[in-house]
């Protein structure tokens, strides 16, 4: 028998591959939305953390 | 505000970085003598010291690599690139030395202990239960270390580095306890065996596997490139909003590409299914972060051709777009097909540990070194021909892989016109045997440019003199923080830990749950068969002494469902067969041929006279045993290690561990007097006898049914 079959035997089984790819969709999404609308200046402040010129917040040159 | 004055401390990224130089450098020595152990038999030692064999000294190769080597260089780059990005010391110095001794005690113990044969018989997971339980200890200093200083830092947004360090600090967590649930068999006693089994124990322990190779091997390190590479290039990250989506999405999918490694196996299929799908999406995160860390270099390459540590790191970042890329091919079925149980898997995890996690590791220590010393790098020529050298050992080493998977699967597939397979599994071993020496020539070159690191760093210390603490100054954090009017809601997660780490844990959960509970709770996912019975207390011995002796390492007990594998080996194997194997041992690669149906195709007296001399009876590479010869049955386990069984629900009657040595003796004593038929004497309480038991057991409850 094939193994497919066994998942049948879960109670409302037939939800799970729906709610798997909601899941799955609305997280990426929302990162993919969270990235896109990010503050520039942020973004920039952001990537410059690992060079120490960076101590005042959120207002330095881009490199 | 006012700007406090604080220091970041060299000592400890100083400790780890030797640390992670002198393991990475027994970790590759001992990855050469195994190469050159499976080239020519000799190099095992049997004869003198049994401990050094190959299935006992592999797992000491693989688990000094990843966690003595990579391991060590993770806690370097943590120790050194979070008080950076976050303007503050570590927490406690005193936690941070307990987490450097405890995980070099750990070391130490895990590579005694392998050689001396206690292991759990599950790759990278091998150490027994007391060495399990310190590596939890340890990691909780390191994590209250960790978040100590990500609580008290200086700086309110956290670099995406440490978003790294923290989903693979808790993932790592949530792995090794999972995977670790054992039961030993005494609380004095070193011995433990595996609560899950079969089927469900490959399932975890393969989940763990991957993930092993995903959180530890991978995103800290990617952490430590998204920090190390910027400095070296003088630049910031060429994207970070692509470095937020490579983080979320890498978290996310890793988590469930596990099953991947089970492909043809027993695993229900859906199970299987799963793994590919993702694997195969995995490749999006991963490529984006590679081009991420390509193209920081833009404008920059001009450097690459003079900086050591740029190149060292290009290749590194190459070889994980290489290895990310292939994971995802051979995680389809076809190609699965090829690659699995052959060297084609070796060589892809040796592109990823050698190219990625050895040449980030070797880049970090040459830009590392002359900061920590205020000095130059002694020679950038010679780290160039570290360079070189290193580069041509990848190659070498890789290429002969390939080559020899190939050459096995084509052979172990081949018929002749008249159906019969055409040729025997030694004639596959010994045609791959001109690859094994040359992929031990290629590891050897690799280690002489660790050695030119060694002696080029040691030169560069010595010009300079140890900083061991940097000054540094910034404004305290601003207590009750608001935001500004018009920030967006996602910089909560820049600036919330602790909402981070609830974060990563329900991300990485839902996939080992969705995959665990199925196949855990739903019976029928591993249908029962009434003629497989648990093992007799012979049987049972033999077994332990089987995984003791590291033979999963070269020998898969899984017969996947080809033509040529069940003309060869027999009946392909199912799910039901192993519910009663604590641990499984499916294996995953075949430098043996698969021992699935052992049971009962040669005679006692083949078994007895091949492990004693296995090059003289069959030509093989398989190390001799002659310890087994030697060595007694340890029957005073036998009933614990029946009554252990018992309580992870392994069906021995009551009562049965009074009589189990009774009939273990029984039927040594059968052995013994076939073997006599044979014209062999030995007594009946050798090890030996009961090795013979267990293989001549394997397989053998199907074929009964007949």
């Amino acid at each position: 028998m094939k193994m497919s079959n066994y998942l049948v035997e879960i109670a409302g089984v037939s939800i799970y591959p729906i709610i798997s790819l909601l899941l799955f969709v609305v997280f990426f999404v929302t990162v993919l939305f969270w990235v896109f609308f990010m503050d520039k200046n942020k973004v920039s402040y952001l990537a410059n953390l690992p060079f120490s010129k960076n101590d005042k917040e959120e207002n330095q040159s881009n490199h | 505000m006012q700007v406090e004055k604080f220091h970041y401390d060299n000592r400890l990224p100083k400790m780890f970085a030797q640390a992670t130089i002198f393991w990475g450098f027994v970790g590759m020595l001992l990855g050469l003598i195994a190469a050159l152990q499976l080239a020519y038999p000799i190099f095992n030692f049997s004869e003198y010291f049994p401990h050094l064999a190959f299935g006992r000294l592999r797992p000491v190769h693989t688990n000094a690599v990843i966690f003595a080597f990579v391991g060590n260089g993770i806690f370097m780059s943590v120790y050194y690139i979070i008080p950076r990005v976050l303007k503050t010391p570590m927490w406690s110095k005193a936690l941070g030395k307990i987490h450097f001794w405890g995980w070099q005690l750990l070391i130490v113990l895990a590579a005694v202990t392998l050689l001396f044969g206690y292991t759990t018989g599950k790759e990278y997971a091998e150490l027994e239960w007391p060495l399990d339980i310190w590596i939890t200890l340890i990691w909780v200093v390191f994590g209250v270390n960790m978040f100590g200083t990500i609580l008290t830092r200086r700086e309110r947004y956290m670099y995406v580095a440490v978003w790294f360090f923290i989903a693979s600090w808790v993932t790592v967590a949530v792995l090794h306890i999972v995977n670790s649930f054992e039961l030993p068999i005494a609380w004095n006693s070193m011995k433990s065996y595996s609560a899950y089994a079969g089927v469900q124990d490959a399932l975890v322990q393969w989940w763990y596997g991957h993930n092993a190779v995903a959180f530890f091997l991978t995103t800290p390190y990617l952490g430590v490139m998204y920090y190390f590479l910027p400095k070296a290039a003088e630049r910031p990250v060429y994207s970070y909003r692509l470095s937020i989506v490579h983080f979320w999405t890498l978290i996310f999918l890793y988590i469930w590409a596990g099953p991947h490694h089970l492909l043809y196996t027993a695993l229900p299929d859906w199970a299987q299914s799963l793994g590919t799908v993702f694997s195969i999406m995995l490749i999006l995160p991963s490529w984006g972060g590679m081009l991420n860390g390509l193209f920081t270099l833009r404008g920059a390459w001009d450097k690459v051709a003079t900086d050591p540590v740029l190149k060292f790191m290009v290749v590194a970042i190459t070889c994980y777009g290489m290895a990310t890329f292939e994971g995802p091919m051979l995680s389809l079925k076809n190609v699965n097909a090829i690659s699995h149980y052959t060297d084609w898997t070796v060589g892809h995890v040796h592109i990823g540990a050698l190219g990625w996690n050895g040449f980030l590791t070797f880049g970090v220590l040459y830009w590392l070194f002359p900061r920590m010393y205020n000095t130059k790098l002694y020679s950038t020529k010679l780290a160039s021909s570290h360079f070189w050298i290193g580069t041509l050992g990848i190659i070498i080493y890789a290429i002969p892989m390939y080559w020899s998977a190939f050459r096995s699967y084509f052979m172990l597939k081949a018929f002749t016109p008249e159906g019969q397979l055409q040729y025997q599994f030694i004639d596959v071993v010994q045609s791959v045997i001109p690859f094994y020496v040359m992929r031990a020539a290629g590891g050897a070159l690799y280690l002489a440019g660790v050695v030119l690191m060694i002696y080029n760093l040691i030169k560069t210390c010595s010009s300079g003199k140890f900083v061991a603490e940097e000054e540094a100054e910034a404004p305290a954090l601003a207590k009750n923080y608001t935001p500004a009017a018009g920030t967006h809601w996602h910089n909560i997660f820049e600036r919330k830990p602790m909402l981070m780490l609830g974060c990563a844990l329900v991300v990485i959960l839902i996939g080992g749950i969705v995959e665990f509970v199925p196949t855990f709770l739903v019976k029928s996912n591993v249908p029962t068969i009434a003629s497989v019975k648990p093992y007799t207390p012979l049987e049972l011995q033999g077994r332990d002494i089987y995984i003791r002796e590291g033979c999963y390492n070269c020998h898969s007990q899984m017969i996947r469902p080809f033509r040529y594998e069940v003309k060869r080996y027999g009946e392909y194997s199912k799910a039901g067969e192993s519910v009663y194997d604590h641990p499984f041992q499916f294996g995953s690669k075949r430098t043996g041929p698969d021992l699935a149906r052992e049971g009962g195709m040669r005679p006692n007296s083949w078994h007895f006279n091949h492990m004693l001399d296995p090059q003289m009876v069959t030509g093989s590479i398989m190390p001799a045993y002659p310890n087994l010869y030697e060595n007694v049955i340890n029957k005073g386990t036998t009933a614990s290690k029946i009554h252990t069984m018992r309580n992870l629900g392994v069906p021995y009657p009551d009562n049965y561990e009074a009589q189990a040595n009774a009939d273990l003796e029984k039927q040594a004593d059968e052995i013994v007097q076939s073997l006599k038929q044979d014209k062999i004497t030995i007594s009946s309480d050798r090890e030996i006898i009961a090795m013979i038991a267990y293989l001549q057991r394997l397989g053998t409850d199907i074929k009964n049914e007949k």
